[in-house]
């Protein structure tokens, strides 16, 4: 019998290390640790609901447990075979317990392909990777393929790069290998940096050798010997087990010379980065791996030409590399048979936002929106309006409720405005403020701008204050109008791939929210109640009693008695002065009579 | 070849032509910033950084047009392009990307330094920019002063051009840019100041700046005070490399000789005597050559101890450098001081003493086509009792400021002689201001003192020339000397990494620390990285030095009494004391504080 624990961050965070920790100590006392295996696995992304526990073969899927429960699933699961259904997940529309989540709506579109062995394996084990087929496609590219049907098959399967660009990833390849030198890399882009999102990481932490496995099959396709992985130093774990499975694959003569007797020789190491979200840009990650500083250069040259250290170099993401293993092993044809017409395969999204279900998800190419949120998100949290879904993170656009049924696929999403990025996918209820969000994203930008060319160390710091302008009823027409025009003029002329799509949140939210734009400007009102400087307090003379509570609630002195005396009451009502107000809410809060409302 | 079409108009460029040049091949004008290239000394700055060049490629590789716009100075042309350079997109695009620029810069053109040589301003004059649509937060940094350089970053347009020169042309890598986003700029690391850093103040950042970012230190009010006072006796000298590049600020073409002019204008101005540098250059030669041919005498006659080669000093860039750089081979070069310095120390001392003038009552100020100068004359073995050597240093352009200033027109001036005896000079002399002419100009004297035969050819072209790094074999009447030579301070450091490694051997070599040497030095009129102009200034100082009666600094008659009445004999007692110095080891790491 196997306790499967999710070791991911997530989980980590809700106690799964105590969990574990008090799963071995019970067994033990109970005499049981030779019949059941506890096994810290990767993210299994249902996170809303973590920490996990599946107990198999049986396949139960616990959530939500809390280090006190491990006791009570000993005795009554493993010990009499009964399961804990307080436990269980709870189906919101049918109000049952499910046991395997293979019925639960989170899971039932999903297709787990990158993610095959997060959730399943002990990650750092390296036996566990091996017996659900790890490094079998690098025994059989080795074997059985040369370095060109490698890249064939590659090309041939569909496979578009993951980092959020889609360029085929057996063509990259293939570029790649024309420049045959005596000194190659396989470069791993591991700076992933999206504001809330952890395809990445989990893939990282929940199956590190699916990557290893990767480069070296990449590698040995386009002739390199050298593997680095640029990975944030944020990821401490992600860190952790990519070492752990490195060494064991040395251990294992899967890395290091002469390869399975192939006479291929492909080692790994790792570089950290600081955190710097225009690292994740390919020459900007390569010149920051150089010791230089991470910006961006011009492209022609490309990395495939002259990367790291002016050597040819290939650079793909963690989820691309994921996906390879298994299109060597099942072969180009199943996977090309997978996604949409030009999109082929799955996607990974880090799902979150109001939404019931937030966690990591897969789905093949050409799901749906609507599928995506109402299915496995399973819709808006408080059975509040759906508003905007944002996809792509920074780089990408608010999309629409006229949107919902776009297919996902590189090209659909770029054609509604948005773009698929790496895979943040952020859903926004009526609460959310349009002009707020698109704020949002540009703060980051800016934040992250490297401010080598002018458009973007400028440009979106003018549109930032225009936004801030406008969220704070200072906003005119013409600014408006400028935004438009600056937004357009930085997508037009920005160096690097940062900041061509940093103006993305502002023009699709001026595409799609037009309106909620002039009502900031115009009406000076904020419909979502986010922009504190549109809300004004007010009290209802009627309806206040004149108890004072709201007056000594507030920390800015800014309520004070009338002359009023309503009908009714013995006390006068109280008033706001609008100039000393700073809206922090707590007369609200603390209103029982319903007096104070926002207007 | 490969065809394109640019605005209609069909070339043939060859492959890896940039659309900007081949625009320029066909007389289309892109306008840039960030761009900038000095072809005579292999430097091209395009980081494709201000976006300014953007162009619209309407039929790209694939036959489709582009989907964004593309930086002319860094994108090749492809067989059968099509490019619009000044469509409605590009234009608005342009613009307001040079609108963002001057959004976040100065508008005080009025006192800015740069005024009228700021291709910031004429960029914005040439999009008819009348109002800056965009108001926000500009950027703030603490302005910075070295005694040579000027920072104020709140002008820095982050074109890299400081950058890739401090680092590429001349490796001393003071500037980089730090932060990020709105903040990021160009600076020392750490932020440090300019002189906590291994800045060897060769100011070719200033030249190469487009806007008023880095500057040269103002020095003009200080040297008007002083003329203004009665009390004081000022005395100026003129660089070698000033009097063939002062008339461009003037509207003279680049290479014309305006020596008898500028001492004319200077007595103008109000200075007591106008002397050259010249004569000291004459002064350097004897110290220098003599030091030479003792370390080759003492070499052959087997003293291992003898270093060689033998450095030139004459370059305090260059002396900045190897003190922050070669700190190992601080006894190599020549302990002999530069010639400005040399002309400070005779002119405060010999001449002060002669004309019975106090020390503290006479004012020297040099005229130097250097900033590196005006900290060399501040360094502190160069002062005595507080007093300095050298006053003040003006560069060419401070001194067409000053000329300007007193309405007066170099053009219309007459021609006048310097002043006695500081003044008389020979054609050796000169050509200190040219990469290969100080190591020409030593030659000269060492060979007719070393074989005590009369030069068969005076004219050592083997030394002349534009190629960064150099050597020759000189014949010393069965001797061979093997003399190198770099300009630009990457090509000083790769000439010494390979004599500091054994890989070659040299008698002598001469190091200039700017490109070009003196006659490209950074207080020279901008260039704005024309280099034919640099060509010419070089040609010129030839010109100057073949038109010369004496051509030997050993017979200058000025330079022959000096000896008699003062020195005594070259490397002697007197002008160990005066003429000589030493130098110091920078190489120190950088400390952060603690806190």
């Amino acid at each position: 019998m196997h306790v499967l624990v999710c070791g991911g961050t997530g989980c980590q965070a809700s106690a799964s290390a105590q969990i574990i920790e008090n799963f071995q100590r019970i067994l033990a006392e109970k005499g049981l640790q030779d019949e059941v295996q506890v096994v810290r696995t990767g993210c299994f992304g249902f996170c809303e609901k973590g920490p996990i526990v599946k107990i198999m073969p049986d396949n139960t899927f616990y959530t939500q447990v809390k280090p006190e429960d491990v006791e009570k699933i000993i005795n009554e699961h493993i010990i009499k075979g009964r399961k804990v259904t307080d436990l269980l997940y709870l189906d919101p529309e049918n109000k049952e317990h499910v046991s395997d989540s293979k019925h639960m709506g989170f899971y039932r579109k999903q297709l787990r392909i990158a993610l095959r062995n997060c959730g399943f394996i002990n990650p750092e084990n390296i036996d566990e990777c091996i017996s659900r087929g790890g490094y079998e496609a690098l025994g059989k590219c080795l074997t059985e393929m040369t370095p060109q049907q490698v890249i064939d098959e590659v090309t041939k399967s569909g496979l578009r790069g993951r980092g959020g660009a889609g360029f085929p990833t057996g063509v990259k390849w293939g570029l790649c290998a024309k420049n045959k030198c005596d000194e190659m890399y396989v470069i791993c882009n591991a700076d992933e940096g999206d504001p809330g999102a952890f395809m990445d990481r989990s893939i990282m932490e929940g199956d590190p050798h699916s990557i290893v496995e990767a480069m070296a099959i990449c590698g040995y396709a386009i002739g390199a010997s050298h593997g680095l992985v640029y990975i944030r130093a944020e990821y401490p774990l992600a860190i952790h087990r990519l070492q752990i499975a490195i060494a064991q694959a040395r251990e294992y003569g899967l890395l290091g010379d002469d390869i399975l007797g192939s006479g291929f020789n492909f080692d790994i190491e790792l570089r950290y980065g600081a955190g710097a979200f225009v690292c994740g840009e390919e020459t900007a990650l390569i010149h920051s791996m150089e010791g230089k500083r991470g910006e961006p250069t011009l492209k022609p040259p490309f990395p495939a030409v002259s990367g790291y250290m002016a050597k040819p170099s290939n650079v793909n993401n963690v989820e691309t590399f994921a996906n390879v293993p298994i299109i060597i092993t099942k072969g180009a044809d199943w996977f090309a048979s997978i996604g949409s017409e030009k999109s082929k395969g799955t996607k990974v999204f880090a799902l979150a936002g109001q939404i019931n279900n937030v966690g990591l998800i897969e789905v093949p190419m050409g799901t749906t929106l609507r599928d995506i949120i109402y299915e496995i998100g399973g819709g808006i949290k408080g059975g509040r309006q759906f508003k905007a879904v944002q996809t792509g993170g920074p780089s990408g656009g608010c999309l629409t409720e006229k949107h919902l049924d776009t297919a996902i696929d590189y090209e659909s999403l770029a054609a509604a405005g948005s773009m698929m990025g790496s895979g943040g996918m952020v859903v926004m209820d009526e609460t959310s403020c349009m002009p707020a969000i698109a704020k949002f994203y540009l703060e980051f930008t800016c934040e992250e701008s490297c401010g080598k060319c002018s458009p973007c160390r400028i440009g979106n710091k003018r549109m930032l204050e225009i936004l801030t302008k406008i969220t704070r009823g200072e906003g005119t027409m013409d600014d408006l109008q400028e935004l438009r025009n600056l937004a357009a003029v930085i997508k037009d002329t920005a160096l690097c791939g940062l900041g061509q799509t940093s103006p993305n949140p502002v023009l699709s939210t001026l595409d799609n929210f037009w309106d909620e734009y002039v009502e900031h400007v115009v009406d000076k009102k904020c419909r979502a109640g986010v922009c504190k400087k549109l809300m004004s307090y007010e009290i209802d003379k009627e309806k206040c009693i004149g108890c004072g509570k709201c007056a000594k609630n507030c920390p800015g002195d800014a309520i004070s008695k009338t002359d009023y005396i309503a009908p009714g009451h013995k006390l006068p009502s109280m008033v706001i002065d609008s100039t000393k107000c700073i809206k922090c809410g707590a007369c609200i809060a603390g209103c029982k009579f319903g007096a104070i409302s926002v207007k | 070849m490969i065809n394109v079409t640019i605005d209609n108009k069909q070339i043939q460029v060859p492959e890896g032509t940039t659309i900007l040049k081949a625009a320029r091949m066909a007389g289309i004008h892109i306008p840039t910033l960030c761009y900038f290239e000095l072809a005579g000394m292999k430097f091209e700055n395009k980081p494709g950084g201000c976006r300014v060049c953007v162009v619209e490629v309407v039929k790209d590789f694939n036959g489709r047009p582009r989907r964004n716009l593309a930086p002319a100075c860094a994108t090749d042309c492809v067989e059968g392009m099509e490019v619009l350079t000044h469509s409605a997109r590009v234009i608005n695009a342009r613009r307001t990307v040079v609108e963002l620029i001057l959004s976040d810069h100065p508008t005080d053109c009025l006192t800015c330094a740069k005024s009228g040589n700021c291709e910031l301003q004429s960029l914005a004059q040439y999009l008819g920019i009348r109002d800056i649509p965009f108001k926000g937060e500009q950027s703030h940094y603490r302005q910075d002063m070295s005694p040579s350089i000027v920072r104020d970053m709140d002008k820095c347009v982050m074109c890299r051009r400081c950058e890739n020169m401090c680092n590429n042309v001349q490796t001393v890598g003071a500037l980089s840019a730090i932060n990020r986003g709105f903040s990021a700029v160009v600076a020392p690391a750490f932020e440090q100041d300019l002189v906590d850093s291994p800045c060897v103040m060769c100011g070719q950042c200033v030249q190469v700046c487009p806007v008023g970012a880095l500057t040269e230190v103002d020095d003009t009010r200080n040297v008007m005070a002083a003329i203004n006072n009665p009390k004081k006796t000022v005395i100026v000298n003129t660089a070698p490399a000033t009097r063939v590049a002062l008339g461009e600020e003037f509207g003279m073409p680049a290479g014309t000789i305006v020596t008898g002019q500028m001492t004319a204008a200077l007595r103008r101005l109000g200075f007591d005597y106008v002397f050259d540098t010249d004569f000291a250059a004459d002064l350097t030669i004897m110290e220098e050559g003599t030091e030479l041919l003792g370390r080759i005498k003492r070499y052959m006659e087997g003293d291992k101890s003898v270093r060689l080669p033998i450095l030139t000093s004459c370059c305090p860039g260059w002396v900045n450098f190897f003190e922050h750089n070669f700190p190992d081979m601080l006894d190599v070069p020549s302990t002999a001081k530069s010639p400005m310095q040399m002309f400070g120390a005779v002119a405060k001392n010999y001449w002060a003493e002669k004309m019975g003038i106090k020390r503290e009552d006479l004012v020297v100020v040099s005229i130097m086509p250097c900033l590196a100068k005006k900290y060399e004359s501040k360094r502190k073995e160069f002062y005595k009792d507080g007093n300095p050597d050298i006053d003040y240093v003006l560069t060419t352009r401070e001194l067409a400021r000053l000329i300007k200033q007193f309405n007066l027109n170099l053009k219309d001036m007459p021609s006048e002689d310097y002043d006695d005896p500081l003044g008389e000079s020979t054609g050796a002399a000169v050509i200190f201001g040219a990469t290969g002419g100080v190591i020409e100009a030593a030659t000269r004297t060492a060979y007719e003192v070393f074989t005590g035969k009369p030069l068969p050819k005076i004219d050592f072209t083997e030394l002349r020339g534009i190629e960064g790094i150099r050597d020759a074999w000189v014949d010393f009447d069965g001797t061979p000397i093997h003399i190198g030579i770099a300009h630009g301070l990457s090509n000083a450091r790769k000439l010494l990494e390979r004599v500091r490694e054994g890989k070659e051997q040299f008698h002598a070599i001469e190091v200039m620390a700017c490109p070009g040497g003196c006659v490209g030095g950074a207080g020279q009129p901008y260039h704005h990285g024309n280099s034919e102009i640099i060509k010419k200034r070089t040609e010129a100082i030839y010109r100057e030095d073949a038109g010369k009666p004496i051509r030997k600094s050993h017979e200058n008659p000025s330079i022959k009494k000096i000896y008699e009445e003062y020195f005594g004999e070259p490397c002697g007692h007197k002008s160990h004391e005066l003429l000589h110095t030493h130098y110091f080891d920078k190489s120190e790491h950088v400390e952060i504080s603690e806190d």
